[in-house]
């Protein structure tokens, strides 16, 4: 059967209402759909929060230059994409998408018979339309919250559900590809995680980009749900070519006792803007936050985190490192925030920035409000430059400049890699790193 | 034949400021050289000229390894030549493991050729080699796996100036105040480090105001620098002398540069 190519404009009444059209939905979807693009249209009519875009130039970003396509090309198979983990790891199930689209989905029998459900979102919808009402775009990530999260409410399509049942521990990995091919394309990928009480699990998640040169829009959510004891590590691998706008919420919530373990890095992209929550929803509940950013040429990455702490004796960590380089521009804003019963906790953020030319800049804004009276609660931003005796130094053992620089810039790294559990994540990370030190370097 | 690390009329500034002025040396292969002089005399500045620190600018003068000029050759160049600085302040480089740092800089030293991202000498070579050499110098073996300098004490940094001479093998090593800042065990540990490593194949010039490290590698050769010159070389006894009675009979001997000294020492004050 032959399928025509169809192409949905993702700002207009008629290109949303033909999406909806082409998507086989249950009518409680096809409804929360429209109330999202209803909120959409409604923000678009007003402007963006002044503080928040105050350093964030939306100019040059023009959403109607990408379509979300119902079918696309499926010979742009996970080959085309550079360095990916999915060649060198094993994983106990693999989904992937290219373009909005499910391209392939395994998961190991045995934990089939779990119970454990790993596949697009789309084939959950499908298959286990009861698991996702009740989480989807309900608990971590609010439509609400501003004009990006209720475009992606209203045109979420590919993305990924994982779901384990009570008690089920997974000690393989997990591994989603959320890749980008053709030029033009809007991504509107999500990713939700359900563990139940007791349950562990690790995913390892990639956005990447086949074509070094096309164009894109990624607009993403990614909602995190830790039950009770349950613990959760899950990686996400940004490294989009340079012409991809990336815009997500992503949010984390962790039940009593749970603990989540959560790493961005932010490699790739034209421009980010990401907002990461952590909630520490139960007593006891425990969170890390990794982050590794290293921007590069004209690259403006933004990271917006949030530990909020919403029950007593729970406990956040947060370390992010990042590398600028060239005229490269990273930002990033933390927030802890402690609600009145979070007696006792204890929250801790960290930035460190190193600069590596004159042109490039980071701003890191820390921040606490703390309504607890009885917490402990800390934060740090450091930034500085590569020193150049540091840089001697190597030379003078017969390492080469650009060596040298990888040797500092991998070194600097170091105390956040350490955190990486897995070695494949530390060694995959470790490699792009390598790459993008290896061009566009100053002398 | 021994090579040769020939030094000619060494002109150096920092910034505007001439720091060495016309200095003359030549050390040979398995030839054992002290360099003394009070402080500010312009030792350091002319170990770094040598490994081709950016900011000593040579302004007239040569210096070469058996013909091969080096002034304008980058340090990273001169390393895989044979020229090796143990430094007085090493730096600290956070979060990059000795082992990995060793490898790699070996790796360009054993092939002065390579080039960036080209293989690296096999890591069971090089897990021998080091296990073996930080046996020699009295070291444990947990070295390896900590961060460079990382808080190193000032015998252990020095220590691992050392590991790296007996590793890289150069030519010429310069050992800037390679025995200050150490307790007396750390001294000899150090000195006897040295006299294992020194031999036919290193050429060595001590930098040093201590007598230890000269008792276990005696010198054939002590010069003694003032403001920015090498005014006398002797033998090991002049060392001996210095020790004993200072620079005053050295500043009498050469009054000319015994003035410059003040005047240096005047402007610094300002
Ligand atoms: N990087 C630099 N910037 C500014 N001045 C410098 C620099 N390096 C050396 N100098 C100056 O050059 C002169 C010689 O310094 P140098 O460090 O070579 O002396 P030294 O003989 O090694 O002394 P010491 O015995 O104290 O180590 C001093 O006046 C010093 O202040
Ligand atoms: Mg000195």
């Amino acid at each position: 059967m032959e399928i025509s190519e169809a192409e949905f404009a993702v700002t207009t009444a008629d290109g949303f209402e033909a999406f909806l059209d082409s998507r086989n939905e249950p009518e409680w979807l096809q409804q929360k759909r429209r109330d999202a693009f209803a909120l959409y249209e409604d923000y678009s009519k007003k402007d963006l929060d002044p503080e928040e875009f105050r350093r964030l130039d939306l100019r040059l970003f023009r959403p109607n230059d990408y379509r979300i396509r119902s079918t696309g090309d499926d010979s742009s198979a996970a080959g085309q994409f550079n360095n990916l983990m999915t060649e060198r790891g094993e994983f106990a199930g693999q989904v992937a998408h290219i373009d909005g689209k499910p391209v392939q989905s395994q998961v190991q029998a045995e934990l089939t018979e779990k119970g454990v459900i790993f596949c697009s979102l789309a084939e959950a919808v499908e298959n286990h339309p009861e698991l996702v009402q009740k989480h989807l775009l309900t608990q971590a990530v609010q439509p609400d919250t501003d004009r990006f999260s209720a475009w992606h409410a209203a045109f979420w399509t590919g993305g990924v559900f994982l779901y384990v049942p009570r008690n089920v521990e997974l000690t393989q990995p997990l591994h989603s590809l959320i890749g980008l091919s053709r030029s033009g394309t809007a991504d509107f990928s999500h990713t939700l995680v359900v563990l139940e009480d007791g349950a562990r699990a690790t995913l390892l998640e990639e956005t990447s980009s086949a074509d070094a040169n096309a164009a894109g829009m990624h607009m993403g959510a990614i909602e995190l749900i830790v039950g009770a004891g349950a613990h959760l590590a899950y990686v996400q691998l940004q490294t989009w070519n340079e012409r991809v706008f990336h815009f997500a919420h992503q949010c984390g919530r962790v039940a009593q006792d749970g603990s989540l373990q959560w790493t961005v890095s932010a490699l790739g992209s034209k421009f980010s803007h990401v907002h990461q929550d952590v909630m520490l929803d139960g007593k006891g509940a425990n969170a890390q936050v990794n982050g590794v950013a290293f921007a590069t040429d004209r690259q403006k990455l933004s990271y917006y985190t949030r530990q909020a702490h919403k029950a007593p004796h729970t406990t956040s960590d947060l370390l992010y490192k990042e590398v600028v380089r060239d005229r490269a521009r990273m930002i990033w804003r933390g927030m802890i925030d402690v609600d009145e019963v979070a007696q006792l906790t204890d929250g801790y953020q960290r930035n460190d920035s190193l600069i590596l030319s004159r042109d490039a800049r980071v701003d890191a804004i820390p921040g606490l409000e703390i309504n607890a009276d009885d917490v402990r609660c800390t934060h740090a931003a450091t930034a500085g430059q590569v020193d150049e005796e540091q840089i001697l130094y190597c030379l003078s053992r017969g390492i080469s400049r650009q060596e040298a620089m990888h040797v500092i810039v991998e070194g600097f790294f170091s105390q956040v890699f350490d955190r990486i559990p897995v070695e494949l994540v530390r060694h995959t990370l470790s490699q792009t790193v390598q790459e993008k030190l290896g061009f566009g370097l100053e002398d | 034949m021994n090579a040769l690390l020939k030094i000619e009329d060494l002109h150096v500034n920092v910034g505007e400021t001439e720091i060495l002025k016309g200095v003359n040396l030549e050390i040979r292969q398995g030839e054992i050289h002290a360099l003394m002089g009070p402080n500010g005399s312009g030792k350091s500045t002319l170990a770094y000229t040598l490994i081709g620190h950016p900011k000593y600018e040579v302004t007239k003068g040569r210096i070469e390894i058996d013909g091969v000029e080096l002034n304008e050759m980058d340090p990273s160049d001169r390393a895989r030549l044979g020229m090796f600085l143990a430094f007085q302040y090493p730096v600290t480089i956070p979060g990059v493991k000795v082992a990995d740092f060793l490898r790699l800089a070996l790796s360009n030293v054993r092939n002065p050729d390579r080039k960036e991202g080209e293989s690296l000498i096999s890591m069971r070579e090089f897990r021998t080699e080091l296990r073996e050499t930080m046996k020699q110098l009295n070291m444990d073996s947990s070295f390896a796996t900590r961060y460079l300098n990382e808080g190193f004490s000032g015998g252990e940094k020095k220590r691992m100036e050392i590991l790296q001479l007996a590793l890289l093998k150069p030519k010429f090593a310069l050992l800037d105040e390679t025995d200050s800042g150490l307790d007396s065990d750390a001294v000899r540990v150090v000195s006897e480090g040295l006299s294992k490593l020194a031999g036919p194949e290193m050429g060595v010039l001590i930098i040093t105001h201590h007598e230890r490290l000269l008792e276990y590698n005696e010198p054939q050769f002590t010069h003694v620098m003032l403001a920015g010159k090498i005014v006398e070389t002797g033998d090991a006894s002049l060392a001996h002398e210095l020790h004993a009675n200072g620079y005053d009979s050295i500043r009498k001997r050469h009054p000319e540069e015994a003035a410059w000294e003040e005047q240096q020492q005047e402007t610094a004050a300002k």
